[in-house]
């Protein structure tokens, strides 16, 4: 029996691309290397009871056309909102977020009146950049060197969307791209803390610092999802990310697609040219009319499909893309809520993220160990329980709590990680919460501590890159994943990608496998009327 | 007193240069310099790199005093070993020393393609920036030239420009290259007089616009004056003087008078007044806008967008005075020396400024004068250019003892014995730079030339023609497009653009 589509790895991109097609009518066949489902997107119970999101860990940034399209709440997708968080400052204090514009700027006025006035232009203009940018992530890029109608439109296209602006915003808009959040930010606020936790989207995943130019571009990408309409916050999928896998499953297996865990390929079988399906580790032949790649491009190309049938220039493109991971997890089990000195009792803050880094500078600093090859000897780190809003993932009265902390270089000084280097790693983690939360150590039941390394083995993400590439300029648009080659194809004909590799890059946003599952239905001049447009109303 | 129709602020390459332009076609030009003796930032700078051809031919330099001791310097990557690795021809055309093959051919292609897209970019330099608007009046024929060549590169290299546009220096080199004294060299040229290291991101285009230079024609060479780069400035000053100009040393202007939302003249430092339709900076923009006009006589917006202009400068200036001629473990003292180990060096050293500290191995560029020109009395200096040196350090004078230290560390550790030769030594910091030469954080380009201030945004969106926001300034700064080096180009441009105004 062959298969219409058969998609390798059963993350959130390759579900979405899955559910598409399948919708379209085609027989689809989604293969997964681990038993479980979610690629990145997952919930797992690592400690008797408790269930954690142990990679990703808040949505704020997948599709809501896309949820419509798949009916995704209908199969269980429940996001829960959450209020803010605190920044905590090494003098005691804190720097709390909240939803709600006024609430905000009356926590920032607490600490300088003159940034909570900023504050509202602030806000006003990055809104105005998510506005702009929001549609192109819906539309696959133009091949820059194409003479193609479909690249000239495209480009056009985009031309216009640019130059509907007046001057002034156009000039604004290519600065803000091209700046460094540290740089953006001194033109607005003067008190570190404010200026601190503005900066913490515009280094999560990145190998950057906030001090680095393209930053604020990183900042504007966290910023520009939403959650029932309100552009920029983040909520908790219930049940944990898995939450959001197992809807699409579910969606999935409505629409008469198949997913089959325990299931890892080994090669992409090629025949004249063409992908004709996958051979898989145990050695079973799964033939399809098209295979699409969820893994990233590093591994799909150098690790599943020989070499002999690659162009060599597009090889060279593909080794040189860049996915070094900066990042790692804690994710632990708690006894008890930990109790953050700083905070009110009761204070909602507690809720949302929790961040102990509070100056650019600290930011920066942690940037040059990594460089360096080294972990972040003070850590970021972006702490969330997720337990105090969504109750269905932990016995009541205990908690799970989820550290993504910067930074954590793929190699430690150019060799692999060890348990020891993990150790450390884990301390320097657990001692900052510890002195912002005295006892909070006691409360600890279980810790599972995750670096580029067992993102690699585990999760397939090649050097621990939480985004399958990392979102610099060079890499991103009509150049990601390699120029020429930004249209979700690859040089065999009949095997095509849709992860984070591709466009419009990561986070769990679904549009990269939207956009491929388009392009393919394209490809077979099927109607893509089952599809929303980009949500163009902000 | 004769009435002049202009008056141009600075006497340094770019105001000389718009100077003579505006002479020739008959305008009646008066420019004013602050210090003793013409030349402006010139001498700070070691090399020329990019003399704009149309300023060298216009103002017949050689006519006016300028002789070059070397017009295809070769470069020296220094390793303390004595391994050292040389770069002859412009950028590194041929490599001598110990050199694997790999390295040699990637090197060979990869030079090849940085010098074909800079070359494609290269007509830029000598336009006004275009603006991004309907009916703005951009030169749509010119700038359509510049896509069709970059296009006509071919689809992979037309991609291949795409990509790296805005990519970092030390992935692009690290991609193709191993050897560290290669990366090393090439990662301290393409970062040089910046605020930035090898890793940061969108550092490949600043030096794509250096290697858009040429000197004597050929693109990317570097070229030494005789009598450094003060030489050059001189030249000029002479050259515009021939034409015309009018050149006042030690008046330093305080003030540009501005009545009834016009310009006026200027006001000296000590009051005397000079009065004329047009004023044209070739100071900082920031300057020019925040000290000379003044906020008053500006949009508030435009205040605040001058303020933030980034003006962060990173490079010292190191000055030893010598008994003898230092050894550089048997490298040719003529040649550019350069302290730069590899890209990581280059990074490391630019890591502490960030926080307002100096480097402990700072990366540098050396020139020894006296061993092309032997001086009288048998004297010997050492001029280097030292990166990265932070330009606000909370304790300044602190900072430079101990970037001096660093300095002298560095160079004994390549010229065993130096310290002994050495009968005095001065350092500059970025803040003593701006002290002394006027330019804002001692940045060298009279504002960093990075992407977000470049071409349309340079120095600031809606004043990057040239044209002042009040009526009758001009701004022909190296802060301007541009940009930096001892071009002239700004000026040249200015000058242009003021004709076409009318």
């Amino acid at each position: 029996m062959m298969h219409d589509a058969l998609v390798i790895g059963a993350g959130h991109n390759g579900l979405v691309t899955a559910c598409y097609l399948a919708r379209a009518g085609l027989k689809v066949l989604v293969v997964e290397k681990n038993d479980w489902i979610g690629g990145a997107a997952v919930s797992r119970e690592l400690y008797p009871g408790f269930t954690y999101s142990n990679c990703s860990y808040v949505s704020s940034l997948f599709r809501p056309e896309i949820m419509r399209d798949l009916e995704l709440p209908k199969h269980g997708l429940q996001i829960l909102p959450y209020e803010g968080g605190a920044l905590f400052t090494e003098t005691g204090g804190y720097l709390g977020m909240f939803r709600d514009h006024e609430a905000n700027r009356r926590e920032i006025a607490r600490h300088s009146k003159r940034d909570a006035e900023a504050y509202d232009r602030y806000a006003r203009d990055i809104l105005r950049n998510c506005r702009l940018i929001r549609p192109m992530l819906m539309r696959p890029p133009p091949d820059l060197a194409s003479f193609r109608p479909r690249d000239l439109m495209e480009l056009a296209w985009l031309g216009r969307q640019i130059t509907g602006q007046s001057e002034a915003q156009i000039y604004d808009m290519l600065r803000f791209w091209t700046m460094s959040i540290a740089d953006f930010l001194d033109e607005y606020f003067v008190h570190p803390a404010v200026k601190a936790y503005q900066a913490v989207g515009s280094i999560i995943g990145t190998a950057l610092g906030p001090m680095s130019p393209g930053t604020a571009y990183v900042l504007l990408h966290h910023a520009m999802g939403d959650v029932d309409g309100n552009v920029g916050s983040w909520g908790y999928s219930r049940g944990g990310m898995g939450g959001i896998t197992q809807a699409l499953t579910a969606s999935l297996r409505a629409s008469g697609g198949e997913v089959r865990t325990g299931s890892g390929v080994a090669q992409v079988l090629v025949q004249n040219g063409r992908a004709v399906g996958v051979v898989l580790e145990n050695g079973d032949e799964i033939r399809a009319r098209r295979v699409i790649s969820n893994m990233d491009v590093r591994r799909t190309f150098l690790k599943h499909v020989e070499e002999k049938e690659l162009p060599g220039e597009f090889l060279k493109r593909v080794q040189r893309f860049k996915t070094r991971g900066s990042s790692g997890k804690l994710n632990i089990a708690l006894d008890g809520v930990p109790s953050f000195t700083a905070l009110p009792t009761g204070a909602p803050n507690i809720r949302g993220d929790l961040h102990f880094t509070d100056t650019i500078e600290k930011m920066e600093a942690g940037y040059d160990d990594w460089k360096a090859g080294h972990y972040s000897r003070d850590p970021f780190q972006d702490v969330m329980i997720p337990t105090l809003i969504d109750p269905t993932m932990t016995p009541p009265g205990k908690h799970f709590m989820s550290c993504f902390v910067q930074y954590a270089p793929p190699k430690i000084e150019g060799r692999d990680w060890t348990d020891a280097d993990r150790d450390g790693f884990r301390d320097a983690c657990l001692n900052q919460i510890e002195t912002y939360a005295p006892g909070f150590k006691n409360l600890i039941l279980h810790v599972e501590v995750r670096t580029p390394r067992e993102l690699e083995a585990e999760v397939g993400l090649t050097e621990g890159n939480i985004f399958q590439g990392e979102l610099t300029f060079d890499q991103m648009f009509f150049n990601r994943p390699v120029p020429g080659y930004a249209n979700y194809r690859s040089p065999i004909r009949d095997l095509w990608i849709c992860g984070s590799s591709t466009h419009p890059g990561g986070g769990v946003m679904g549009a990269p496998g939207r956009n491929a599952a388009a392009a393919v239905l394209r490809d077979m001049k099927h109607p893509t009327k089952d599809m929303s447009d980009a949500y163009a109303i902000v | 007193m004769p009435s002049f129709d202009t008056i141009i602020i600075g006497a340094g390459p770019n105001g000389l240069a718009a100077a003579h332009r505006l002479a020739t076609r008959g305008a009646k030009v008066l420019v004013l310099e602050a210090a003793e003796t013409p030349g402006g930032g010139a001498g700070l700078s070691h090399l020329s790199y990019n003399l704009d051809p149309r300023v060298e031919k216009a103002m017949n330099l050689s006519a006016h005093g300028l002789e070059w001791q070397a017009t295809n310097l070769a470069t020296t990557a220094l390793s303390p070993d004595g391994n050292h690795l040389r770069l002859e021809g412009p950028v590194g055309a041929r490599l001598s020393g110990d050199l694997s093959d790999a390295d040699r051919l990637a090197w060979e292609a990869l030079r090849a393609r940085l010098l074909r897209f800079a070359a494609v970019l290269a007509p830029l330099n000598q336009m006004p920036p275009p603006r991004i608007a309907k009916g703005a009046g951009n030169p749509m024929l010119r700038l359509g030239m510049i896509g069709l060549r970059a296009r006509m590169l071919g689809a992979a290299d037309f991609r291949e420009l795409g990509r790296i546009l805005l990519t970092n220096v030390h992935d692009l080199l690290d991609d193709e290259l191993s050897d560290p004294r290669l990366k090393g060299a090439l990662a301290f040229d393409a970062t040089l007089g910046g605020w930035l290291g090898p890793q940061t991101p969108n550092s490949v285009l600043p030096w794509l616009v250096r290697l858009s230079g040429q000197m004597a024609g050929l693109q990317g060479a570097l070229g030494l004056p005789k009598g450094g780069m003060a030489a050059l400035g001189t030249a000029m000053a002479r050259a515009a003087e021939a034409q015309g100009v009018t050149l006042r040393c030690a008046a330093r202007v305080a003030r540009i008078i501005v009545e009834g939302e016009r310009v006026h003249g200027v006001a000296l430092v000590g009051g005397e007044e000079l009065r004329a339709p047009r004023v044209v900076s070739s100071v900082a923009p920031k300057t020019t806008l925040l000290g000379l006009i003044g906020p008053r006589h500006l949009d508030a917006g435009l205040t605040t967008r001058a303020r933030h202009q980034k003006a962060r400068g990173g490079a010292a200036k190191l000055r030893l005075t010598l008994r003898g001629l230092p050894d550089f473990q048997g490298a040719n003292p003529q040649d550019r020396l350069l302290i730069a180990a590899s890209e990581h060096a280059v990074e490391a050293a630019f890591n502490p400024v960030k926080y307002g500290r100096t480097p402990d191995a700072p990366v540098m560029e050396i020139l020894l004068p006296t061993a092309h020109e032997p001086a009288l009395g048998g004297k010997h200096w050492l001029s280097a250019i030292v990166q990265f040196a932070p330009y606000a350090p909370p304790d300044p004078d602190a900072a430079r003892a101990e970037m001096l230290a660093a300095c002298r560390r560095q160079l004994e550790a390549h010229a065993p014995g130096i310290g002994a030769l050495a009968e005095s030594a001065e350092i500059l910091m970025p803040y003593d730079i701006e002290d002394r030469f006027g330019l804002p954080g001692g940045q060298w380009h009279a504002g960093e030339l990075s992407v977000e201030q470049m071409l349309f945004l340079r120095p600031l969106p809606g004043i990057a023609q040239y044209k002042g926001p009040v009526q009758g300034l001009w701004l022909a700064s190296a802060g301007c497009h541009p940009g930096g080096g001892v071009s002239g180009s700004a000026g040249w441009n200015a000058a242009l653009a003021m004709e076409a105004d009318g």
